[in-house]
C-alpha cells in the first residue's frame, strides 16, 4: 500500500516521543488499543495551571498510518485547552493524514486516545467527568 | 557494490524471477520462427512439434516428483490444481463418503475450497498443528473416520517455511483408503519429492516458485492404484479430460524447463541458500525478544520466520523501504486479524503482529544478507523506541496482566 507524504513524514521524524511522569498531577495519560489488536498508543498531555496543554508525548506500536496519526495529535493539542482539544474528530486527522479506509480505524484511536488522557487529568485533579467512551 | 541489488529482494516464496534459461525457452515458443503452433492439432508439423515439447516438458515435471510423464495434468497454477484436486475427488468419492480433513495452516487456496465444500454439504475437519508448525500423526489419525474420503496437506509451509512428514501421513492414508492430496507449490527444488515413496495420490504444483513462470501449473494425479476425479474446467477434452483449454505452450516449456533446472541444481543452490539463510538468522538472533517461528530443522534452507517482540510488523516493512519481504501483520482489514498461520501455531496476538518473512532465493548474496541484517537492526530499534510495549517491558510490566481497551 502506498502512504501519503504526511503519513511518511510523520512516520520517519515522528513529533514529541517521549514520556512523562504519569504520577505528575499535572500530566494526563491515555493508553488505548491492545497489542492483539496490532496497536497500542500512549498518549500524554501536561497542562499549565490556566488549563492550557502545554507540553504533549507519544509513544505507539502500530503500523504506520497508527504512529502519524499519534504524531499527529501531539502537534495538534499543544496550546489548546482541554475543551479545545476534545473537540479534535478523527475524521480531521484522517483527512490531514489523507488515511485510506482501512486505516481510518487509526484515527478513531488517536482521537480516543486525547479522550483517555483528559479524562485521567480529571480523575487526577478530582473533577467530575461526562462518561467518556 | 556489483552483488548488492537495491530494493533487496527477499520475497522468494511470494514468487521468483524467471531464471534466465527459462525465459529464453519460452521465448522460442512464442513467433512466427518460434514453436508457436497448437499442440492439439495432429494434422501438421506446427502442432507435432509443439506437442514433443509439451511432452518433454511433462516429462521434466513428472522427473522432479518420481511421477510417470502421464500422471501430469497442466493447469494455470497451484490455486487451480488445489481446486481441481479438492473438489474433483469430494464430488466423484460423494457417495463413498463426505467428510476431509485437512489444516488450518493451508494456503488459502486449500481452505477456501474446502469452505466452498462444506457449503455444498462436505464436512470438513481442520485440524491445529503442533506449535512448531508440525502436524501430530496420532491425532491425524484419531480424526479420520469411516466416511473420511481425503486428506489434505500442504508439504511445504508458505509463510514458516515448514515440512511436513508426509511419507508417514501418507503411509496412514494408504492404510486406510483415503486419498491423499499434497499442496507442493513449495517444494520443488527445495525437498525432494517421491510421490511414490510417499504415497501420495495427488499433488499441487506451480513453475512461479520455482523461477518459471506465473499462470502456470501442473496437477499429478496417480494411476496406479488409479484415483478418479471430477473436471471443473469442461470444455474440448485436453489433458484426459481433466482439464480442457488449449495448451499454453511456452508457459509449459517454461515450467519443464524450470523443473528441470531446479532438479539438477537443488543440491547446489540449497546449501549455497542456507548458509545464507543461516548467515540473517545469526545476524539478528541475539537482539532482545527476537523469535523464530516454526521448526528450525524440518524447515526449508531459504525461510525465516521471525518475530521481533514490541515492533508491529506492517511499521516494520515500512522502515525496510529497501528490502522486500512480508509481514505476518495484515492491518488492512477491519478486523485487524494478523497471520492465521502464525495464530494456528498458538502464538500469541502480539508476536504475530511483529512478524517478517524472509525468504532467499537462487539470486540472493552475502552481500544483501548484510545490508538486511544493518537495516533490520536499525528499523527494530528506532520503533521499540517508539513502542509504549517496549518501555513497559523494560520497566519489568507483565503485559499479560494489563487490561487492555480492545476495540
Ligand atoms: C502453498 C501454496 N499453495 C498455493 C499457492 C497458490 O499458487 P498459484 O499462485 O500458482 O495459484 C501458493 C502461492 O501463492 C502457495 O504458497
Amino acid at each position: 500500500m502506498a502512504y501519503s507524504d504526511k503519513v511518511i513524514d510523520h512516520y520517519e521524524n515522528p513529533r514529541n516521543v517521549g514520556k512523562m511522569d504519569a504520577k505528575d498531577k499535572n500530566v494526563g495519560t491515555g493508553m488505548v488499543g491492545a497489542p492483539a489488536c496490532g496497536d497500542v498508543m500512549r498518549l500524554q498531555i501536561k497542562v499549565d495551571d490556566a488549563g492550557v496543554i502545554e507540553d504533549a508525548k507519544f509513544k505507539t506500536y502500530g503500523c504506520g498510518s497508527a504512529i502519524a496519526s499519534s504524531s499527529l495529535v501531539t502537534e495538534w493539542v499543544k496550546g489548546k485547552t482541554l475543551e479545545e482539544a476534545a473537540a479534535i474528530k478523527n475524521m480531521e486527522i484522517a483527512e490531514e493524514l489523507a488515511l485510506p479506509p482501512v486505516k481510518i480505524h487509526c484515527s478513531v484511536l488517536a482521537e480516543d486516545a486525547i479522550a483517555a488522557a483528559i479524562e485521567d487529568l480529571r480523575e487526577k485533579r478530582g473533577e467530575k467527568t461526562e462518561s467518556a467512551a | 557494490m556489483a552483488n548488492l541489488n537495491i530494493p533487496v529482494y527477499l520475497d522468494y516464496s511470494a514468487t521468483t524471477p524467471v531464471d534466465e534459461r527459462v525465459a529464453k525457452a519460452m521465448h522460442d515458443c512464442l513467433t512466427l520462427q518460434g514453436n508457436f503452433g497448437n499442440p492439439a492439432s495432429r494434422s501438421h508439423v506446427f502442432g507435432w512439434k509443439a506437442e514433443d515439447a509439451v511432452e518433454t516438458a511433462r516429462k521434466n515435471v513428472a522427473a522432479l516428483i518420481g511421477a510417470d510423464s502421464r500422471e501430469i495434468v497442466w493447469t494455470s497454477g497451484a490455486t487451480e490444481s488445489d481446486n481441481l484436486a479438492i473438489k474433483g475427488a469430494a464430488q466423484f468419492n460423494k457417495r463413498k463418503g463426505n467428510h476431509i480433513i485437512t489444516v488450518k495452516t493451508e494456503h488459502k487456496a486449500v481452505l477456501d475450497t474446502c469452505r466452498q465444500l462444506e457449503r455444498e454439504g462436505f464436512e470438513v475437519t481442520y485440524m491445529d498443528p503442533e506449535p512448531n508448525g508440525l502436524l501430530d500423526l496420532a491425532k491425524l489419525e484419531a480424526e479420520m473416520r469411516d466416511d473420511t474420503i481425503l486428506v489434505s496437506v500442504m508439504h511445504v509451509n508458505n509463510e514458516i517455511g515448514v515440512i511436513q512428514d508426509i511419507a508417514a501421513i501418507g503411509a496412514l492414508t494408504r492404510s486406510k483408503k483415503i486419498l491423499f492430496h499434497v499442496d507442493a507449490a513449495q517444494s520443488p527444488g527445495k525437498v525432494a519429492i517421491d510421490v511414490d515413496a510417499m504415497n501420495v495420490d495427488m499433488m499441487s504444483l506451480c513453475a512461479h516458485k520455482v523461477y518459471g513462470p506465473k499462470g502456470i501449473g501442473a496437477l499429478y494425479v496417480r494411476r496406479k492404484p488409479r484415483v478418479r476425479i471430477e473436471a471443473q474446467i469442461h470444455g474440448g477434452g485436453h489433458e484426459r479430460g481433466m482439464r480442457s483449454g488449449t495448451l499454453a505452450t511456452h508457459q509449459i516449456v517454461g515450467m519443464g524447463e524450470a523443473f528441470r533446472i531446479a532438479h539438477e541444481e537443488m543440491e547446489t543452490e540449497n546449501s549455497m541458500v542456507e548458509g545464507l539463510r543461516d548467515r540473517l538468522w545469526n545476524g539478528l538472533n541475539d537482539m532482545e525478544e527476537v523469535y523464530l517461528n516454526g521448526d528450525l530443522e524440518q524447515r526449508i534452507p531459504g525461510n525465516l520466520n521471525i518475530s521481533f517482540n514490541f515492533v508491529e510488523g506492517e511499521s516494520l516493512m515500512m522502515s525496510l523501504k529497501d528490502i522486500a519481504v512480508s509481514s505476518g501483520s495484515a492491518c488492512t482489514s477491519a478486523s485487524l486479524e494478523p497471520s492465521y498461520v502464525l495464530r494456528a501455531l498458538g502464538r500469541n496476538d502480539e508476536l504475530a503482529h511483529s512478524s517478517l518473512r524472509f525468504t532467499l532465493g537462487r539470486f540472493s548474496t552475502e552481500e544483501e544478507v548484510d545490508f538486511t541484517i544493518a537495516e533490520v537492526r536499525k528499523a527494530v530499534e528506532k520503533l521499540r523506541e517508539l513502542s509504549p510495549l517496549w518501555d513497559m517491558f523494560k520497566d519489568g510490566v507483565d503485559l499479560d496482566s494489563v487490561q487492555w481497551a480492545a476495540h
